[in-house]
């Protein structure tokens, strides 16, 4: 029977990485809103890999962070262990990475929610949305509870029509035997949605008892405490370590053994899986030059003896993951407590969405995370504190939030599934950004944190906190151009001791502090500040100087970029109606409906004369109407 | 709305005897500075607007004069463009153009596209309403027509090399890619400030040898070397006259290139044709009596495209015979003229002596045959019977320019190799010559980084 059950500004779908952080954003905003989700145990699980972070990945939860999410805080909370890694190479580059306590994860979280003003969770399966004259007004249950809402957030992840396969099994299920939501997906293709059915696989879970870990060689976390929030002060000091062990002959001949078996190969799967998490009858496939893989053996949570084999993803029936495990030094004797599978689910074409995530089909409904076409929690997470944040500003009737490709990963994330698509899951990689000096871990709060403070998201307090710190880099970065450094015995002996060489004039401290063997600490030796600076200070200083001049080439096509990106292409422009443009161009410009020449010009298959075309074609209209005037 | 400066040459190429290099943008008074030197040291930026200066290009590398021009300097906004505007009046023919705008493009202008000055002029609002169709129109048009230009240029050599190069850029920078995006995994090899250095050296090279053959012997910038033989008095001046007063050329005498031989350069339906030695044949009508049998074979030798002259109203003679047999196996037009007066001459024997080499009839006198002989001309060229020394190679300046800046980006990214700058920061200067000679072909597609990546190493959880 349908009753009407309540009326809210924002309902979000899910609660998955990409749910939190939307519930969240829009509550932390001041939306009256609404979390709906199937099973209310199972908040921010982690169906795959227990870790959160990595190469680009890890900058995004920085983000998240910096615009007042709430998965960098949360994993601070609960990690065994954290990275910092590529600490080798350039500061563009370097990323944390943490291994979570999958559980404490999910409770801790679960209290922040439950514990947030504006946010009511509710456990439930939604069925359909209300859509009328072509906007969402609200959502309808498998009990008939209807709640109304200004704003609809999807993040259903991959249990749209999920399907686990597993061997010659195939059931369906959501993720980790979930159940499956298959009567919104039908929904969603009946409002005319195009969907496409993509793949992913986790490998099995193994008992840590019957490991021999002897034989793997231990992959300790770093001994200097790490975060991702920048408002986190208290560190876990006891960390535990993960294990590195190889597959080797024995296991490729038995998984070549097994072939015919596996559903990958049978034509059982016709789901599009990602390129960069291929299952390891794949990598023995594709790759069968190689002698052995890595696989990295990683305990899922502090009170648990199940550990995640990661390298090892697969779909092969269960009988064969067990030999396969055996084959490999350490894991002997193992036992297999949970077999590995592939899921298929569906997922909505990610053009069909403004950079907002707002739907361009039906008005007041956006959609993040798996359910976009992407992989991986952290963009799942990116994407849902945007929706959730745009749901909740659209809701007040508060203009909504654009992230750029030069603001943030989450911003060449969004850009490139609206703008361009998938055609796999997609993930964040760092070659994807084409700023990623600008985009580096260290500054996402410089980045970031006005807006968050914006939207209402950041604190006062925190707000306070990083003006000062910005303020002090500034200061810092102008006393170290002014200062003069003579060439005389304490600077040249410092010089000398570092290997370089040696002055024969003055020079300012912070050409000094370019050279490649200077750093901040040498240069601080040389010239004391006058009061003294907190750590961050101090790396943003130095790099900020150190790389001036890619800083400063990097900053100049942002600049060119941005002059593209302020000519606004109106919505209701007619494509048709513009002389010249290559039919392929026109044909995408109508399907992506860009909303800057910026956007338009990134769109394959739009070459520049179109966008010239299209320049003037804009500016046409801009001189009629002054001529009207 | 667009910050930088683009340069072209606003004069159709060869058909004036002075050629114009226009400037417009931001940076048009200070690139030209850069570059131009008056007589009296002038700035001219600090000259008045709307004048006109004479001087000297100069090239800042060799600091050597490349061209007498006359500069005339606008300030924005009572210009075409509405921006400032610097034009450069050279002498006309294809190498001085072409040398002064390579000079903009490597000094910081940028080869404008089809049709931009006039985007520029209407964007800025010089141009009103009913003219904007046929902007678009010029742009569309244009471009589809530069687009095949250089796709028939793309084809071969040039293409493969570009191609191999982007080829193994990309493959390092895939590698440092996963280096980066895949810390852990020890199956790929560290990408080292040592490798790294080997395959930017080795790109940058290639970058330089494609460089000089462009400077070299470039038949589209410098011409094809064309001879004009015949016995005295058979109208080889004529000739001379009429393809140059056809074609409206006019005379370049190049200091340090030539030196008793002086040369000529005229565009025949787009083939640009050297003349070599255009003043022997005014002076005394024969080549050989004026440079010497051995330097003549030389000339000879050294020449793309011969044309040799017959009379027609006189029989042949040892003499013609014996220039039939030294030009032999080279790129011959053979011109039977004077076709306005009795014939005296055997065709048949001389269809012999021309075997399959092109034969054109002409009356240089009552202008007839010339069109015939320029579609000759033509067609040796297009149809590529004419093997000359580097066709293939890179003689389109937007190439050249192109070609610059990838070669300036990758000796930064030595240069940070050098300095010991982090090899993902020094990849972004790698990055961008990948990009810059994918403009080249026309092909700068980011996705490709990523299918090399999955491509090249195995990776995933």
């Amino acid at each position: 029977m349908a009753y009407e059950a309540g009326s809210y500004d924002v309902i979000v779908i899910g609660a998955g990485h990409a749910g939190v952080e939307a519930g969240l954003a829009s509550a932390r905003i001041g939306a009256k809103t609404l979390m709906v989700t199937i099973n209310l145990d199972m908040v921010a699980f982690m169906p795959c890999n227990p870790s959160i972070g990595g190469p680009a990945k890890g900058i995004v939860v920085r983000e998240i962070d910096a615009l007042g999410g709430e998965m960098g805080k949360n994993i601070d909370k609960t990690y065994i262990q954290m990275r910092m890694l590529n600490t080798g190479k350039g500061p563009a580059v370097r990323a944390l990475r943490a291994q979570a306590d999958k559980f404490t994860y999910q409770h801790e979280m679960k209290k922040t929610l439950e514990n947030q003003e504006n946010l009511t969770l509710l456990q439930g399966m939604v069925e359909s949305l209300i859509v009328e004259d072509g906007e969402c007004r609200g959502i309808i249950t498998q009990t008939g509870a209807t709640y109304y809402a200004k704003s609809v957030v999807i993040t259903t992840g991959t249990f749209l029509r999920g399907e686990i396969i597993l061997g010659e099994l195939k059931y369906s299920s959501g993720p980790n035997n979930q159940q499956p939501s298959i009567k919104l997906s039908e929904h969603l293709e009946a409002l005319g949605f195009d969907m496409v059915r993509f793949k992913t696989g986790t490998p099995p879970r193994v008992n840590s008892h019957s490991i021999d870990y002897s034989k793997t060689e231990i992959q300790p976390g770093d001994d200097v405490p790490r975060a991702f929030s920048y408002e986190t002060t208290k560190y876990i000091t006891e960390q535990l370590p993960c294990w590195l062990t190889y597959t080797n002959e024995k296991t490729h001949t038995l998984i070549d053994n097994n072939l015919h078996r596996s559903p990958m190969y049978s034509g059982m799967i016709k789901g599009t899986g990602p390129r960069y998490c291929p299952s390891i009858e794949d990598k023995v496939v594709r790759f069968n030059d190689k002698p052995r893989h890595q696989i990295f053996l990683e305990p899922e949570g502090r009170n648990t003896q199940e550990v995640y084999v990661q390298g090892l993803s697969t779909s092969l029936p269960e009988d064969v993951q067990q030999d396969i495990l055996r084959t490999i030094p350490g894991l002997e004797n193992v036992q297999m407590m949970r077999a590995g599978y592939a899921i298929e689910y569906d997922s909505i074409v990610p053009t069909q969405l403004w950079p907002t995530l707002e739907t361009k089909k039906v008005k007041n409904l956006y959609t993040a995370g798996q359910i976009n076409g992407t992989s991986g929690y952290e963009e799942a997470a990116g994407q849902g504190l945007m929706a959730g944040m745009n749901a909740g500003l659209h809701s007040l009737g508060r203009e909504q939030v654009i992230l750029s490709r030069s603001d943030g990963y989450i911003g060449v994330l969004i850009d490139d599934l609206v703008t361009k698509g998938t055609n796999e899951p997609y993930r964040l990689l760092t070659s994807r950004a084409e700023y990623r000096l600008l985009l580096r871990h260290d500054n996402a709060d410089l980045r970031l944190t006005e807006i968050g403070y914006n939207v209402g998201m950041i604190s006062e307090e925190r707000y306070q906190k990083f003006l000062s710190k910005k303020q002090q880099i500034e200061e810092e970065i102008m006393r170290l151009k002014k200062i003069i450094l003579k060439p005389n015995a304490e600077v040249q002996g410092l010089i000398q001791s570092l290997g370089g060489s040696e002055l024969k004039d003055g020079i300012r401290a912070s050409d000094l502090l370019k050279r490649p063997e200077m750093s901040y600490a040498h240069i601080e030796q040389l010239a004391k500040a006058t009061s003294e600076l907190d750590d961050e200070v101090k790396e943003q200083v130095e790099i900020q100087i150190k790389y001036e001049g890619y800083i400063e080439k990097s900053l100049q096509q942002v600049d060119r970029l941005k002059k593209m990106e302020n000519k606004k292409i109106p919505n209701q422009i007619d494509y048709d109606d513009i002389n010249g443009l290559a039919s392929e161009a026109r044909q995408k410009l109508k399907s992506v409906r860009p909303l800057s020449l910026a956007q338009a010009s990134r769109i394959s298959g739009v070459n520049p004369a179109d966008i010239s075309i299209l320049l003037v074609y804009l500016e046409q209209g801009r001189i009629a109407k002054v001529a009207n005037e | 709305m667009e910050l930088d400066t683009i340069a072209a040459i606003s004069t159709p190429m060869g058909e004036g005897a002075i050629a114009i290099v226009r400037l417009s943008g931001p940076e048009a008074f200070d690139i030209a500075d850069h570059l131009f030197k008056s007589v009296g040291d002038k700035r001219l930026k600090e000259v008045p607007s709307h004048t006109i200066h004479y001087g000297h290009i100069i090239d800042p590398k060799t600091d050597q004069v490349a061209e007498e021009v006359m500069v005339s300097a606008m300030k924005g906004p009572k210009t075409f463009t509405k921006e400032d505007v610097i034009e450069i009046n050279c002498h006309g023919g294809l190498v001085s153009v072409n040398r002064v705008l390579q000079l903009m493009l490597t000094n910081g202008a940028r080869l404008a596209e089809p049709g931009e000055f006039t985007k520029r002029a209407f964007l800025n609002g010089r141009i009103d309403l009913s003219q904007a169709e046929a902007v678009m129109d010029l742009i569309r048009a244009k471009t589809d027509k530069a687009m095949n230009v250089a796709l028939g240029q793309m084809e071969g050599r040039l293409s493969n090399l570009i191609k191999r190069l982007r080829q193994e850029i990309l493959e390092v920078l895939a590698h440092v890619e996963v280096n980066i995006d895949y810390p852990e995994y020890d199956d790929v090899e560290e990408m080292t400030h040592h490798l790294l250095l080997e395959k930017a050296s080795f790109v940058q090279k290639e970058i330089e040898q494609l460089l000089r053959t462009s400077q070299q012997g470039k038949i589209l910038r410098e011409g094809l070397s064309t001879v004009i033989v015949g016995r005295p008095n058979v109208g080889k001046s004529s000739l001379l006259n009429s393809l140059v007063h056809e074609n409206k050329a006019i005379v370049t005498d190049i200091p340090g290139t030539t030196r008793d031989v002086i040369e000529e350069y005229v565009n025949v339906r787009g083939v640009p044709l050297k003349l070599v030695d255009t003043a022997g044949i005014r002076e005394t009508e024969d080549i050989v009596e004026r440079i010497g049998v051995e330097r003549s074979r030389q000339v000879l030798k050294e020449a793309d495209l011969i044309l040799l002259v017959v009379n027609y109203s006189d029989e042949l003679t040892d003499e013609d015979i014996n220039l039939f047999k030294a030009v032999e196996g080279m790129d011959v037009i053979v011109i039977v003229n004077k076709t306005d007066l009795e014939q005296k001459i055997d065709m048949e024997k001389v269809r012999q002596l021309a075997a399959n080499q092109k034969l054109v009839t002409t009356s240089l006198l009552e202008e007839q045959g010339i069109n015939e002989l320029e579609e000759a001309i033509s067609e040796l060229f297009f149809t590529g019977s004419i093997e000359a020394e580097d066709m293939t190679y890179v003689s389109n300046s937007r190439h050249i320019a192109l070609l610059h800046q990838a070669l300036n980006s990758i000796n930064d990214a030595i240069e940070g190799v050098d300095l010991g700058t982090p090899i993902d920061i020094v990849q972004i200067d790698l990055t961008r010559t990948w990009e810059i000679l994918g403009e080249i072909i026309g092909d700068s597609v980011q996705d490709s980084l990523i299918d090399q990546l999955f491509s090249q190493f195995c990776l995933g959880k």
